[in-house]
């Protein structure tokens, strides 16, 4: 069975999506991502899904929750790379994920990352 | 039958003497474009079909049977090609109706002072020649309305110009009404561009479209939305009081939306956020 590999770079988790999102390969990444997450003590995901080019309702309601359940876990999602069908296709299934951060692509992704955590930790001493 | 089967005979005899009246009443009438064809041209295209009107009217009078289906379409071609050249209607048909007057003269020939034969005759030459005319408008009018439909899809493509005013900065500025299918395109290009330029601010500039109702002002949400999703942020500028004023009566939310008067002022809120600014040079003098 197919799986989507996470990888740790720094705070953050990147996940890079190069396989055709199942709703199993969804349900699978949702489970491992959220176990990542506390494990790594992750502050921020990047979701890139620059290579996706099909999604359905079902797809685009796992990435609204996938986003909801890190801010759960102190960390913030940013999606990137969302190819121009797949946005319209999800604004005309009324999924326009207003709770979701979104950059154009995994380096604008990361400067997001950083400077929300930057603002969040205003004031405070970082680690 | 019979006598039909003679006439064509008799129009085929005949044939380069009809050839030679019908093109002088061609050229004699008002409504032949000589800037659009050429004599030889219309020589060539007379001789044609009047070989295969002969042949057709052989085998019968009535323009519904299939023995005039070479004839027909040897008269679609030319009414397409002359609809593309910018014949008018008149124009088109008169090629077909200045054939009358060569075959009646012919049918007066031949029937002499049998007044039932001759009636006879021409009525069912009428006949055929009205339907053959109205099948030529009828080809031309649909090579015109494919002409118009080309039209309008090019005017499409070429109304919505995505510019880049800055880095990172894309501007569209939307003329005219926003219907479903233009929003459609409009959504493609502006994602597209976004995605070419790595813009990150897109302003849509609605100046110049003249009504904003709830349809339209859902397709602009759809668009920004859209736009977010791939990482962009989008400004809307150039809203006029008159649609403002439309915009809250009908009750449409366009809170999560920064919303500019000018151009101008989304541009400089662009520019704020990517940390550049333009001010005026101070004086040289």
């Amino acid at each position: 069975m197919e799986r989507i590999p996470i990888l740790k770079m720094g705070p953050y988790l990147l996940v890079t999506i190069q396989v055709d999102m199942h709703d199993r390969v969804a349900m699978t990444l949702q489970d491992e991502l959220t176990e990542r997450i506390v494990s790594e003590r992750a502050k921020g995901v990047l979701l890139d899904i620059s290579t996706v080019d099909v999604v359905d309702s079902f797809i685009g309601r796992m990435i609204s929750n996938i986003a909801s359940m890190s801010r759960v876990l102190d960390a913030e999602t940013v999606v990137v790379g969302m190819r121009p069908a797949v946005a319209i296709t999800l604004v005309e299934l009324g999924l326009a994920l207003p709770s979701v951060k979104t950059a154009l692509n995994v380096d604008a992704g990361m400067t997001l990352l950083k400077s929300a955590r930057k603002m969040a930790n205003n004031g405070r001493p970082s680690r | 039958m019979g006598q039909n089967t003679q006439f064509a005979e008799e129009i085929r005899n005949r044939q380069d003497a009809i050839l030679k009246d019908w093109i002088a009443y061609q050229q004699s009438s008002l409504t032949l474009r000589r800037d659009l064809v050429k004599e030889s041209d219309l020589r060539e295209a007379s001789r044609q079909f009047l070989d295969l009107f002969s042949e057709a009217f052989a085998s019968s009078a009535d323009s519904a049977s299939p023995a005039w289906k070479p004839v027909k379409d040897n008269l679609a071609e030319i009414s397409k090609a002359r609809a593309v050249q910018g014949f008018s209607p008149s124009e088109t048909a008169t090629f077909v109706f200045s054939l009358k007057q060569p075959l009646f003269n012919l049918a007066q020939q031949r029937a002499g002072q049998d007044g039932k034969q001759l009636a006879q005759i021409l009525w069912d030459l009428t006949v055929l020649l009205d339907r053959l005319g109205l099948h030529t408008t009828e080809v031309y009018q649909e090579s015109r309305e494919s002409v118009i439909h080309r039209q309008q899809q090019e005017m499409m493509e070429l109304s919505t110009p995505v510019v880049q005013l800055w880095e990172e900065v894309v501007a569209l500025p939307l003329i005219g009404t926003l219907d479903s299918e233009r929003t459609q395109v409009v959504m493609e290009n502006l994602l597209q561009r976004v995605v070419d330029t790595g813009a990150r601010i897109a302003i849509i500039d609605i100046t110049g479209v003249p009504t904003v109702d709830t349809l339209v002002a859902q397709h602009l949400m759809k668009t920004v939305a859209a736009t977010r999703l791939m990482g962009a942020d989008c400004i809307i500028s150039g809203i006029r009081p008159q649609i403002a004023q439309t915009i809250v009566h009908l009750g449409v939310n366009l809170n999560d939306i920064v919303t500019k008067a000018t151009l101008a002022d989304a541009f400089q809120v662009a520019l704020q956020r990517m940390g550049a600014m333009i001010s005026k040079a101070a004086p040289t003098a």
